[in-house]
Order: C-alpha cells, then structure tokens, then sequence
C-alpha cells in the first residue's frame, strides 16, 4: 500500500531524527540489562548476626567460629544480655539474634541436649525467613559434629537428603531475573514509546491534519505501530547479546520460537501503547495510564513473585496481562529450552491479545468526532 | 456559477444544550471565495469541521463536493485541503518532506510529487530551506507553505481556518494572491478569518452571530444593506447584537 509506504517513511525520520528518544530507546535498556540484575538479587548475603553468649566455653566459642565461617553472617555484636541485643535490631545494626544460654557446654556433653534462642528481625520477611534457615543449617550441622559417639552410644538414625536443582544448578538468581528483566525493559520501551506517540499528535495538532486525509485508520495504525516494532525487535537482539555477554545466559531452546513469541508479544504491547495513546489526551495524562498498567505489570507477571503462590483473583488478572505469558515462556525456552509445542497455548493468548487490543486501538481511533 | 460545491440546510451541531452551530443555510459555488466571518466563539471553525469530515452535525442536511457529511466523511476528505487554525504541519520533517508527506497520502503519484514541489519550494522562495526542518521557518513562511500544502493535491476546495492570524501585512498580502491564484485555477476557497479588510477580497461573504448566519452577500451589497462605509462597520454592528461572551 503506497500511503502505508509514506506514513513509515515519516515515522521512521520522526523516530531517527530525535536522538534524545533514540538514545533512550538503546542506552537505557542495555545499561538497565548490566545494572538491575546485578541489584535485583535475592540471594541472601552477609546477615548481621549478634551473639548473647551467657556460656564463654569452649564448645559455644566452636559454634560462633562455626557461624562466622559460613560466610553468609557477619558477626556484629557480642552483647552481654538478651535485651541489649535486642536493641542492635531496634536499631538496625542486626538482623538475627542468638542466645547461647548458660551451661550449653556441660548440658549438650552431659545430657546430649540443649535448646538455643535465635530471635530473627522479621520486617524484611524474605531475608528473615532465609537467614534463620541458614542458621538452623549451620547449627544442626555443627550438631552433628559434636562427639557424642566418643562416649560410646550409637549413632541415631538419621534422614539424609541430597538435592539438584533442574535447569538453573546453582539455583542463581541471575538465571531467573534476567530473561524477566529483558521482558521487562521491552515492555517499558514499547509501552511508553507506543503510548505517548498519537496522543503527541493530539498535542502539536498534526493529527487533525493526518484526520482530514483520506488515510484509512488501519493505515494510520499500522504506520505507528511497524516502525516501533522494528525498534523493539532490535532492543530485544541487543538484550540477547547482552544476556549473553554479560551474564553467560544463551537461550537453551531455539531462537526461531523466542523470536516468534517476541514478535507477536511486540505486536500485543504496542497495541496496548496505542490503545492508551487514543484514550488520553495529552502526554501527562497518557504517561500516568500507562504508568498505572506498568506497574501492574511488573508486579503481577511473575516477575519477582511466583504467580502460582498469588491468590485466585490475582491470577486470573496476571493471566490478563500479555506480560506474564511472555515471561514465563521466555523463562521457559531460554533455561530449560521448551520447544515451541510446549508453550504453543502461550503463543495463542497472546495472538489474542495482540488481535483484540491492535483492533480495539483502531476501533477507538475517530477521525470523526 | 451554478454549479453548487457546498450545500448546506439548517446545519446545526449541539453540545449539551449549547447551540455552537444553529440551523445555518448557504451555498457555496464553485471557484468561489467565500468569507465565512463571526467574532471568536461564533462557530466558524466548528461549521467548518462539520464540512470537512471531521465532526458530525446534530440535525440538517449538507453536502461538500457531492458527498454527505454523515455517510461520506471520507470520500469528502479526498476532495478537500484544509489548513487549520493551529499550524499543523511535522515541525521535525524538512520543508520537502513535507510536502512529499501529504501529497503522497492523498494519492498524489510519486513523479508528480517530486515535480511539482520542486515547482512549488522555488515559487515560495524556499530553495534554501527545502532541506531544513519546518519548525525553523518564520510564521508568515509556515503558513504560505501550510496553505501550499492544503492544495497541493488540487483538491475542489480547501478550507482556511484563520490563514493569516499573527502574520505581518505583507506577507497578508502575498497569501491573499496564492487565494486569487488557487481560485483561478477552479480550487473553491473557503475562508474564515477575523481581518475586515481580507473580507473585502472575497466574493461572498457570511457573518455569522451566535451560531446564526446573520448576513450573506458580497462585500458592497453587505456595506449598501447595513449602510456602511467598510466591512469593518458592517460587522461590528451585527457583532454587537452577540449575547454570547467570546472565548
């Protein structure tokens, strides 16, 4: 179609003419790539512990040494008593409490027993509940150790559990985070860019002129919506190759079914962008719609929570968003390399999605009013 | 001049219980100049929206260039240029691209394109600016080239909102003989504008008051029938009797 053909021409000059834009449709998604997996990271580090040691044996001193060459806790304090430990947590310095009571030696060497207070800073409820396990670890180990069978008895039985982690070995956090992060910065470029681009057509008053043309509205739809998805295609390469480069990630599965679903997730995306651009009338108003549905989003898509573990109604609105199939997939071809019948279902949502809000756009765009 | 190319019956367009436009009635012909004048607030510009497809009217009948403005918005739209009170052209496009732009949206063969505004970039003087961003260009040369652009295509009519609001007298004058020259040529000039002495350089010309047409004839009949000496008398008596406040 030849006015197609003069509508691209003119957004792509539009697009390539403006550096600040241009700029921030390449810098910012690769600099976020190289930074935000690196802050994003939920493995639990340097837990400041402080230690209420009412025993000063030999036995407890083993135990602290113990703790401390875990690696994961750093030994704050040493208080004399439970409430002045409680205070370094009042004031942040610690983030676990363990109180090692008096006669823990002669009790656990006498009797074979002996019960330990941990008392763990629960505001942070991820940090708390995974550095109190890291604790328990340590100590039951340290337990294990202890030579109860010098004097003879037999030792208990015990279950001994060994564990491999599927597709992800060492359980990184990287290897979850950053296909999620590309998804995410994709989102964010064709989002916005998508959104603030008609309504900014509505502001200069170019769009009046574009609405007394003969130009048909899947024409004007269609020459908004292929020049960003181009872009978006070359953010999402250059968001592989960064993955690639920087944090070692290359996709398991084929390439073919991960650029398919990005493609159509694109097609989706933008239609959404351009959905919100035809709704609002100016860019305050547009960045703010668009801003509400971002941050649904992120939070809602499985990005940084499970969305099995959310409740009912909340998986059925991250159900709703393209952005969780497409994170999910991309998860799923990329670190176990699913084949493309296995997320075949995924594909047809989002060929829905990408059919009803790309339709939708045009629908609600009027050239009458 | 028979031959009608506006024609509009008891047009009228409501928002809310607010008449912007009220059962207004006129013909236009065509190769016409026809002045279309009122104070801000009168509905000039809504009348003319409805005619170019870009509004739909509440009640009354209207056709531009033979097409229907409920049925047949877009095939009016293929008929017209329209050149809106806001300058509405790409300010980050060039001059050319431009011009390439929209006579490439209107259908306008890609060979006539390039032939035809080389033609038109030199007889505006803009041979050096071809290549520059419009957002550049002085306001009196944004809106000849505005204007240029509207009938690029050669359209049956073209609409001018305010052609000519802020610009100096000279540059009034030149682009008061790119009308002359588009008419003589057969393209229907409709015009609003708020300039008494312009009005004089129409054919015909309406005033409309309060969403009414209140007056419609050539310059000296208006003059005779209010017993003015300029158009500038004429309308400030009619303007006058507006009960509604300007915007």
């Amino acid at each position: 179609m030849k006015v197609l053909g003069y509508l691209l021409q003119k957004e792509f000059k539009q697009i390539f003419r403006d550096k600040t834009i241009l700029a921030m449709m390449f810098a910012m998604p690769t600099i976020q790539l190289i930074i935000l997996p690196l802050a994003m990271n939920f493995d639990v580090k340097r837990i400041n512990l402080a230690v209420v040691d009412h025993d000063h044996s030999t036995y407890s001193s083993r135990l602290i040494n113990k703790i401390n060459a875990s690696g994961y806790f750093r030994l704050v304090a040493g208080a004399a008593s439970f409430g002045e430990a409680i205070r370094y947590v009042e004031t942040e310095k610690a983030d676990v409490v363990l109180e090692i009571p008096q006669g823990f030696e002669r009790n656990l060497v006498r009797e074979g027993q002996q019960p330990l207070g941990i008392s763990v800073d629960a505001i942070n409820g991820t940090k708390a509940a995974i550095g109190g396990n890291y604790l328990l670890t340590v100590i039951s180990d340290y337990n294990r150790e202890i030579p109860v069978n010098a004097n003879g008895f037999t030792k208990m039985n015990e279950i001994e559990i060994t564990w491999s982690n599927w597709f992800n070995p060492l359980a990184e956090y990287r290897f979850y985070i950053v296909p999620a992060v590309l998804v995410l910065l994709l989102t964010l470029i064709g989002g916005f860019m998508s959104a603030l681009n008609i309504v900014r057509e509505k502001e200069a008053g170019t769009i009046e002129q574009i609405n007394v043309t003969p130009i048909k509205k899947w024409q004007f739809i269609s020459g908004k919506l292929i020049p960003f998805w181009v872009v978006g295609m070359i953010v999402f390469t250059l968001g592989l190759l960064i993955a690639w480069a920087v944090y070692g990630i290359w996709p398991v599965g084929s390439l073919l079914t991960i650029y398919a679903f990005a493609a159509i997730y694109l097609v989706a995306l933008l239609g959404f962008g351009l959905l919100i651009s035809t709704y609002t009338e100016n860019q305050l108003q547009a960045m703010f719609v668009a801003f509400f549905f971002m941050m649904i989003f992120m939070l809602m898509s499985g990005l940084f929570t499970a969305v099995d573990s959310m409740p009912r109604w909340a998986r059925i609105v991250a159900n709703l968003t393209p952005v969780t199939h497409f994170i999910k997939v991309i998860r799923m071809v990329v670190l176990k390399g699913s084949s493309f019948a296995d997320v075949g279902l995924e594909f047809a949502y989002l060929v829905g999605f990408a059919g009803v809000l790309n339709g939708w756009a045009i629908f609600n765009y009027r050239k009458t009013s | 001049m028979t031959d009608k190319v506006i024609s509009c019956r008891e047009l009228t367009k409501r928002f809310g219980d607010f008449y912007a436009v009220d059962k207004i009635t006129f013909d236009v012909s065509k190769g016409e100049i026809f002045g279309f004048l009122g104070a801000n607030g009168a509905g000039k510009t809504t009348a003319m929206r409805i005619l170019c497809g870009l509004s739909f009217p509440t009640s009354g009948q209207a056709t531009v260039a033979g097409y229907d403005v409920y049925t047949q918005q877009e095939s009016i739209k293929k008929n017209i240029g329209y050149m809106s009170q806001k300058f509405s052209l790409y300010e980050n496009l060039t001059v050319e691209e431009n011009i390439t732009f929209f006579g490439g949206v209107y259908g306008v063969p890609a060979a006539t394109i390039k032939e035809r505004s080389r033609q038109l970039i030199s007889n505006l003087g803009l041979t050096n600016e071809a290549k520059k961003l419009v957002a550049g260009l002085p306001l009196g040369w944004k809106q000849k080239l505005a204007f240029s652009v509207a009938i690029f295509h050669e359209p049956k009519i073209v609409f001018l909102d305010e052609p000519t609001g802020g610009v100096d007298p000279v540059t009034r004058r030149q682009f008061w003989d790119m009308i002359y020259e588009a008419a003589a040529n057969g393209i229907t000039v409709f015009v609003t504008t708020h300039y008494m002495d312009e009005a004089e350089y129409c054919n015909r010309v309406t005033i409309m008051v309060d969403g009414k047409v209140e007056a419609l004839d050539t310059p000296g009949n208006l003059k005779q029938q209010f017993n003015a000496s300029s158009m500038d008398e004429v309308f400030y008596q009619l303007a006058r009797r507006a009960t509604r406040s300007a915007d």
